[in-house]
């Protein structure tokens, strides 16, 4: 039996549309599973669709790369989508110019917080030099944190997991928290799910309010720049 | 959408481009995303000309299933699960404890700015129709 399956899964499993299409298919069930749950940030379709995808990579013993060679094609779309966010931050721009010292003082804070406490709490737990130095970019947006990992010799990969873990965490309790301070303007819920937790974070606020989207996109693009000029510094001070 | 897609595209290679020049260390698409606003907002004018349909259109589609676009990369856990389970317990911890520091931080600071007392004179500095959007 398990041959039969098994001559059946080879011809296709080379071919990218299937990767393609699973990845699709997986992020669906994701967000049918938010709608379901009467759309809680905490059933975040990322993470389903991750362990959905990682759960059938392990079973058929694929390799991420084999995955890649499907998924890439999702992955290159995050370009566009990165411009794209240019539309809300035009539309509202009124909003930001009226709020340019407010938004300077808190990306500040926010970007600092988000660099300093990682690296220490690592570093306070015995975790390794490497670790601390991949986790230092993980607010960014992963391209800015990829290549900020890579200058101040963390491990590329690693941060790129961290973003998107990182982003995951902000993206399911980032809403509530704000809402238990009694935070309920989507320019600041925005802003912190942009500096905090990057596209993912964002992506939630933005399915949510257009105010917010704009203000998530600002936070995403200022947070990279800042973090692209803030992480190389500390990484000279930890060495 | 074509259109749409030769503008997102095309700004993201000047981005590209532009970093390759200048040696920036922002991505190509960050920097076409600073570039599509700037263009947006002059174009725009001060009359708030609406954006071009399309654009407005295949954007929105794009941001509202931006989430699906991180999935490939994320999937990618997988290659780095030896690290991952070395030094989980560090990971874990500094993850969410500085997510959730820099949300509240970030929120809180940014709910604090706007709700502080405006003092009038410093507005009055600036040159009229900069100082307060119109539709208020």
């Amino acid at each position: 039996m398990t041959s039969v399956i098994e001559n059946l899964w080879m011809p296709v499993a080379p071919t990218p549309l299937l990767w393609l299409t699973v990845t699709i298919m997986a992020y669906l069930v994701g967000r049918f599973v938010q709608r379901a749950c009467r759309n809680t940030p905490l059933a975040n379709p990322v993470l389903i669709a991750i362990v959905i995808i990682v759960a059938i990579l392990l079973v058929t013993a694929t390799s991420y790369q084999t995955y890649f060679g499907g998924a890439q094609f999702i992955n290159f779309l995050l370009g566009p989508t990165t411009v794209a966010l240019a539309i809300p931050l035009a539309k509202n721009i009124n909003y930001v110019r009226s709020n340019l010292s407010s938004i300077g003082v808190a990306l500040l804070a926010g970007s600092v917080t988000a660099i300093a406490s990682g690296v220490a709490i690592v570093l306070l737990m015995g975790g390794s030099h490497t670790v601390a130095l991949s986790i230092a970019p993980k607010a960014a947006t992963t391209p800015i944190a990829m290549a900020v990992s890579q200058e101040i010799g963390g491990v590329p990969a690693l941060t790129a997991a961290l973003v998107i873990l990182g982003g995951i965490v902000a993206a399911i309790v980032g809403q509530m928290l704000l809402n238990g301070f009694r935070i309920k303007d989507w320019r600041a819920h925005g802003l912190a799910a942009g500096v905090a937790g990057g596209g993912i974070a964002a992506a939630q606020v933005a399915s949510k309010d257009e105010l917010g989207a704009a203000f998530a996109a600002l936070g995403i693009g200022l947070n990279g720049l800042l973090t692209a000029l803030l992480v190389p510094l500390l990484a000279l001070v930890l060495k | 959408m074509l259109f749409a897609l030769l503008v997102l595209i095309g700004c993201q290679l000047i981005g590209e481009l532009a970093r390759e020049a200048f040696h920036l260390t922002l991505p190509g698409p960050v920097i076409g995303m600073f570039l599509l606003a700037a263009i947006l907002v002059i174009r725009g004018g001060k009359r708030q000309r609406p954006l071009p349909p399309d654009l407005e259109k295949t954007g929105e589609a794009l941001i509202a299933s931006m989430g699906l676009l991180f999935v490939p990369a994320g999937v990618g856990v997988v290659a780095e699960a030896d690290l991952l389970r070395q030094e989980w317990l560090p990971i874990v911890v500094a993850l969410c404890v500085s997510t959730i520091l820099s949300t509240a931080v970030t929120g809180g600071v940014m709910h604090f700015m706007m709700n502080r007392p405006k003092r009038p004179s410093v507005d009055a500095t600036l040159p009229q129709g900069l100082g307060e959007p119109s539709h208020d």
